[in-house]
């Protein structure tokens, strides 16, 4: 591989790539072990101390950032200009402006999560992050932007291959979602306070629009975009259907941003306007699910692989649970569903079901497909990424489950009535309930987290052979020059 | 101008609008052999850059 793979290092700029990687991996130790951290103050509370900083509302803000924006972000970020590179054969548009990218991209994430533990959150999920912040968020995603379509522009390649789309439609899509969501007027210019334009309803609505098109657009198209080229690539076969993806993408494109309304079935939204998000979230069960059997039919006639690499396995694995999560996540938005699930834990459940199971699995999968290329060498140990893909599965698993078991549980105990018609049980009993479910949802947590630290180990050792082996090359062509 | 600024107007009628748009690309997609042959052609595009990986066209 090396001569091919030293040629591709001259020929794109991979310096960019090998940063916005590391990042991902060292946000993904850090977001997932403040995850861990915050799931175990719910199973044992004492891990609080009775001190704000250490509480699950300022620490869960840290563990969605570190994950989402770090982990997931950054991972975007690297493998959106390896493939943009790769699949238009030329080099990156103003490497000045990506390089903003990267240090403006993690100034952000270090200062959202300093904000959150001093107490500083706009209260909308996902997006807590002050307008100070915001705005700085705004800068990098139009570098991002100018970036990634520079390239497109600058392409060798006459056509622009569809993982290129959905990361297209992944950076629009999230400069339209973070503008609308984040108006706020500043109560004055030196505090980090400020209010929504929006009220009440308008702004759940707003906010809700901006949630799920973040579930739509960043955690589900953009890493759609990633499985588009690492999975052929890795699987060394095209894809199954190039026709059946653009179909994918298009209907992705046109039914995800109507479906954010079914987040607030039974409230004081207008009840046509959560019937049409629940209905499109049903329709978008078939695209969906066609993009998903696109990917796994990609393996068609080598389903040895399987057996025998387990980057393989992740990615194939990450799909299978694509398939599931965008099956449950229509299964929930009906209304009847919902008045059981909402507000329980089987909505966190979900939410990681797609997060560990789809988001993170590709990203692992993809990743260790990329950087020994990246540093022109072999994976340290095959055997480290084969526990880290059981550890990764299992947690997952453990995870989901306990969450499916306490959150169903939830929701008949909170709707349970006596003979007399009061309701059977307190809310203290619910939460007592659950102790058992929430120990075993931060034991699966620990499995996902000690798979992490195992990959940040396995590239760590990977990237040091890379770096000593290009050393010892550097030093052999002096001695002969 | 007047039917434009009614919602009950202009809702259907974005409806419409997208939905046609979905079925003439799913119309352009799958409704000629020859573009679709064309449009296969296009997935071997990762694997242009890279003599490292034999190209395997079994899947199309």
């Amino acid at each position: 591989m090396s001569a091919t793979n030293q040629a591709a290092a001259g020929q794109y700029d991979y310096e960019i790539i090998k940063k916005f990687s590391v990042m991902a991996i060292v946000w993904g130790v850090v977001g997932m072990f403040v995850g861990v951290y915050i799931a175990s103050e719910l199973a044992w509370p004492f891990l609080n101390f009775d001190s704000p900083y250490f509480s699950f509302g300022r620490f869960r803000p840290v563990h969605t950032g570190a994950v989402i924006f770090g982990f997931g972000g950054s991972a975007l970020f690297a493998t959106s200009y390896y493939v943009v590179q790769r699949t238009c054969q030329t080099r990156l548009f103003a490497p000045g402006l990506a390089s903003f990218t990267f240090w403006g991209w993690q100034a952000v994430i270090v200062l959202a999560a300093v904000s959150y533990v001093m107490g500083y959150s706009q209260g909308r999920e996902y997006a807590e992050m002050e307008w100070p912040i915001d705005l700085l968020i705004l800068f990098v995603w139009v570098a991002y932007l100018v970036v990634y379509v520079g390239t497109l522009m600058q392409r060798k390649q006459a056509h622009i291959y569809v993982a290129n789309w959905f990361y297209l439609s992944f950076i629009l899509a999230t400069a339209l979602l973070h503008t609308f969501n984040n108006i706020a007027i500043p109560v004055n210019l030196f505090t980090l306070k400020s209010y929504s334009l929006f009220a009440g309803t308008q702004d759940a609505m707003t906010q809700w629009w901006y949630g799920h098109n973040a579930v739509g657009f960043f955690l589900t198209a953009a890493f759609l975009g990633m499985m588009y080229y690492f999975v052929p690539k890795h699987a060394g076969r095209p894809v199954y259907s190039y026709r059946l993806s653009i179909v994918h993408f298009w209907a992705l494109s046109f039914m995800y941003m109507w479906v954010g309304t079914h987040h607030l079935h039974w409230t004081a939204l207008p009840d046509w306007a959560s019937t049409l998000g629940a209905t499109f979230s049903i329709m978008l069960l078939l695209p969906s699910w066609g993009g998903m059997i696109n990917g796994i039919m990609t393996l068609s006639g080598a389903w040895d692989k399987l057996r025998t690499d387990p980057i393989m396995r992740f990615m194939i694995v990450a799909l299978s649970f694509y398939g599931m999560s965008t099956f449950e996540g229509p299964l929930m938005s009906l209304k009847d569903v919902n008045a059981l699930s909402h507000y329980t834990d089987w909505t966190v459940g979900h939410v990681h079901s797609g997060a560990l199971g789809w988001v993170a699995m590709i990203s692992f999968g993809s990743l260790y497909h990329m950087m020994p290329r990246l540093w022109n060498t072999t994976m340290y140990s095959v055997k480290l990424i084969n526990m880290h893909f059981w550890l990764a599965t299992i947690g997952t698993l453990m995870y989901i489950t306990a969450m499916w078991i306490s959150g169903i549980s939830q929701g008949l105990m909170w709707r349970a009535f006596d003979e007399f018609g009061n309701l059977q049980y307190s809310f203290v009993e619910s939460v007592a309930a659950m102790h058992p479910f929430y120990a075993m949802r931060a034991i699966g947590g620990m499995f996902f987290l000690t798979g992490m630290l195992l990959m940040a180990y396995n590239m760590y050792q990977t990237i040091r052979q890379g770096v000593r082996a290009e050393v010892a090359s550097a030093r052999a062509a002096a001695a002969t020059a | 101008m007047q039917w434009f600024s009614n919602p009950e107007n202009t809702k259907p009628l974005g409806l419409l609008i997208f939905f046609i748009t979905f079925c003439l690309i799913v119309v352009w997609v799958y409704g000629s052999r020859k573009r679709s042959a064309k449009l296969e052609e296009y997935k071997n595009i990762p694997f242009l850059d890279d003599d490292e990986v034999k190209k395997d066209k079994s899947n199309g």
